[in-house]
């Protein structure tokens, strides 16, 4: 068995981009993320990287965009206020193509907010966020083994639909401490990437750019940028399923709060209650198949968000009307207890509840 | 017979879309001419900014990107820290430059990343219709300062030349004119000392281009180059606001 090392999320995600490959950080200190800055500024000199600590989160993302258009694996993180001043970087890169992973340590917003675990970014997150006709990449961890891991991970589907990937998770898992392996196995290779800016040395001039003008040009490029999105819900799903074939109810829940749903679950199993769970781990490409099979056969559903009601519009749109559908949600800093969540449950089993 | 005058092999064959007389196509002809004399075609990455100049890459025979309004110092950052050795530069208007991207040019001027930036003052936002600009003049007529530019509204015109010497990170600050060829032979000796310089890594070079618009400020196109003379110059001044002489960082 690999050994196992204590690590905070933050640190195992920082941990996870390097083992990914990825030598470029560009960020600007903003809480609950900045032990991601502050490890990588010590990290990635050592190993040939540049970190800068930007003017701004308009700058880093630019700078980002600069160093993946250059061919680099890089990255940036932020929270809340620092993620809304990426989006029309984040824009831009969906626009010319350009992979690179950015980090949202969400905050509870609207405004300034505050530093507490919320999933209040889902929308701004799994909707492109800025302006145009496009989604980023989202994978949401549940534990620091994945802060881990889907750091990896993001890097890959990044590079593969050349989209920028993002991570969304919140203070608490960037927090807390678990036990995490670190696997051996980086990420796989970058592809190569014969599109790069490294000068027109033995080859014509190539550009990357967003601005088409002519006739049917921007429509040709937005249904080519479509084909790579229908592939992503195709190809690279991810989730978590569990008791999918003979629950009562079954829950859909990310992140943070699918870790207290899961204590609720055994709560109500001691009591008889059989409870199933999907956890999807991509947020974009959203596991809806898997959300539309279950719920052919288990007829009610929960929904528990710690927001007032996001993912549950993307799991409405993936069942049929006639599927009883609860959602449960705490924002502003709320964290549901498992408590709550299995007065919920009841809830949701109990006619009256609709 | 003897050839005196060619196109640079970093420009393109090509019609560009400027007006007729624009001088963007000589800061365009300029920069080309730069990179051919030192021979860095195949190492070059540029960054054109959004503005007239955006079609950049279109016209040049070398690699670019297009960045964000007002962010092509930060995306030559990106670029320059992963290829050191190339050499990168941006291309911006004074809307872009001046205005939108004025943090992001302080600063990249103030990491004294080694890269060039050309810098196109033509009083106004031209790809947008002539709206008023950071550096339009006191009292001058645009599409969004009817009246004339009132400072009481509208703030000064923005000296950037002078402001970004003032910078350690910056290696060369320059104000040249394009309007008429003694200045444009002036403005070309810039650009190459510009691009000279960051080939000896020496901090941010910077060179302004005055630039007549004569499209947006309603005129003909020699009247252009004659108000670039006599109402843009004296409030611009021409010269070199600083000249690092050796790789004397602090
Ligand atoms: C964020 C954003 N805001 C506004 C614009 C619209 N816009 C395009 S070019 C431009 C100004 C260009 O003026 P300048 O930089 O002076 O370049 P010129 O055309 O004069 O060379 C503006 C405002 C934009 N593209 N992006
Ligand atoms: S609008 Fe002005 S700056 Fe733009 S191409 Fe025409 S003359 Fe040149
Ligand atoms: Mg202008």
């Amino acid at each position: 068995m690999a050994e196992k090392t204590l690590l905070k999320g933050n640190i195992a995600l920082a941990q996870g981009a390097i083992a990914a490959g990825c030598r470029y950080y560009f960020g600007y200190p903003i809480t609950p993320q900045n032990d991601i800055p502050e490890y990588l500024s010590a990290e990635l000199p050592k190993i040939g990287g540049t970190f800068i600590q930007a003017e701004s989160e308009l700058a880093s993302i630019n700078m980002v965009m600069g160093a993946s258009a250059a061919g680099a694996r890089v990255m940036t993180s932020s929270s809340g206020p620092g993620i809304s001043l990426m989006q029309e970087g984040m824009s831009y890169m969906a626009g010319s193509e350009l992979p690179a992973l950015v980090v949202n340590v969400m905050r509870v917003g609207p405004g300034l907010g505050g530093i507490a675990p919320t999933q209040g970014d889902y929308f701004q997150a799994t909707r492109g966020g800025g302006h145009g006709d496009y989604f980023n990449i989202v994978l949401a961890p549940a534990s620091v083994q994945e802060m881990f891991g889907l750091a990896i991970k993001a890097f890959d589907l990044s590079d593969k639909y050349r989209n920028p990937a993002m991570i969304l998770c919140d203070a608490v898992l960037g927090q807390m401490k678990e036990p995490v392996i670190l696997e051996e196995r980086g990420a796989e290779a970058p592809p190569a990437r014969p599109w790069a800016l490294t000068g027109a040395k033995g080859r014509k001039p190539q550009f990357l750019k967003t601005l088409y003008l002519s006739d049917g040009e921007q429509e040709a490029h937005n249904l080519e940028l479509k084909g790579k999105y229908d592939l992503l819900r195709k190809e690279d799903v991810l989730f978590e399923g569990k008791g999918l074939d003979d629950s009562e109810v079954v829950i859909v829940a990310f992140g943070t709060v699918s870790r207290i749903v899961k204590t609720a679950i055994q709560m109500a199993g001691d009591e008889g209650i059989r409870v199933g769970l999907i956890r999807p781990i991509t947020l974009f490409p959203f596991p809806a198949e898997v959300v539309r099979r279950t719920a052919k056969k288990i007829r009610r559903v929960l929904v528990v968000e710690m927001n007032t009601g996001q993912m549950v519009e993307d799991v409405r749109l993936s069942i049929e009307d006639k599927v009883k559908l609860r959602f449960y949600g705490r924002p502003g800093g709320g964290i549901p207890t498992p408590e709550d969540v299995l007065r919920e449950i009841k809830v949701t089993l109990d006619e009256k509840g609709f | 017979m003897k050839k005196v005058f060619s196109r640079p092999k970093s420009l393109v064959d090509c019609q560009t879309h400027f007006c007729p007389g624009c001088t963007h196509g000589t800061a365009h002809r300029l920069v080309a001419d730069a990179i051919d004399h030192f021979g860095v075609r195949e190492k070059t990455i540029g960054v054109s900014g959004v503005g007239c100049a955006v079609f950049m890459y279109d016209y040049f025979a070398f690699d670019a990107i297009e960045a964000p309004h007002g962010r092509a110092p930060a995306v030559a950052t990106g670029i320059k820290r992963v290829h050191p050795d190339k050499i990168v530069f941006t291309y911006q208007g004074d809307g872009d430059l001046a205005s939108i991207g004025t943090s992001e040019i302080i600063h990249t001027a103030n990491r004294g990343e080694s890269i060039t930036v050309i810098f196109i003052n033509n009083t106004v936002y031209g790809m947008t219709g002539g709206q008023m600009a950071p550096t339009t003049l006191l009292g001058q007529k645009t599409t969004t300062t009817p009246y004339g530019r009132n400072f009481r509204n509208d703030g000064y015109p923005i000296r950037m030349a002078e402001m970004l010497a003032t910078l350690e990170g910056v290696a060369y600050s320059t104000r040249v004119s394009m309007h008429n060829a003694k200045e444009v032979l002036k403005a070309k000796k810039a650009v190459r000392k510009a691009f000279e310089m960051q080939i000896a890594d020496m901090g941010l070079t910077f060179v302004e281009l005055l630039s007549a618009c004569h499209t947006n400020w309603r005129v003909k196109p020699l009247e252009g180059q004659k108000r670039v003379e006599e109402e843009m110059i004296p409030y611009f001044t021409l010269g070199v606001f600083k000249e690092r002489k050796e790789k004397d960082f602090l």
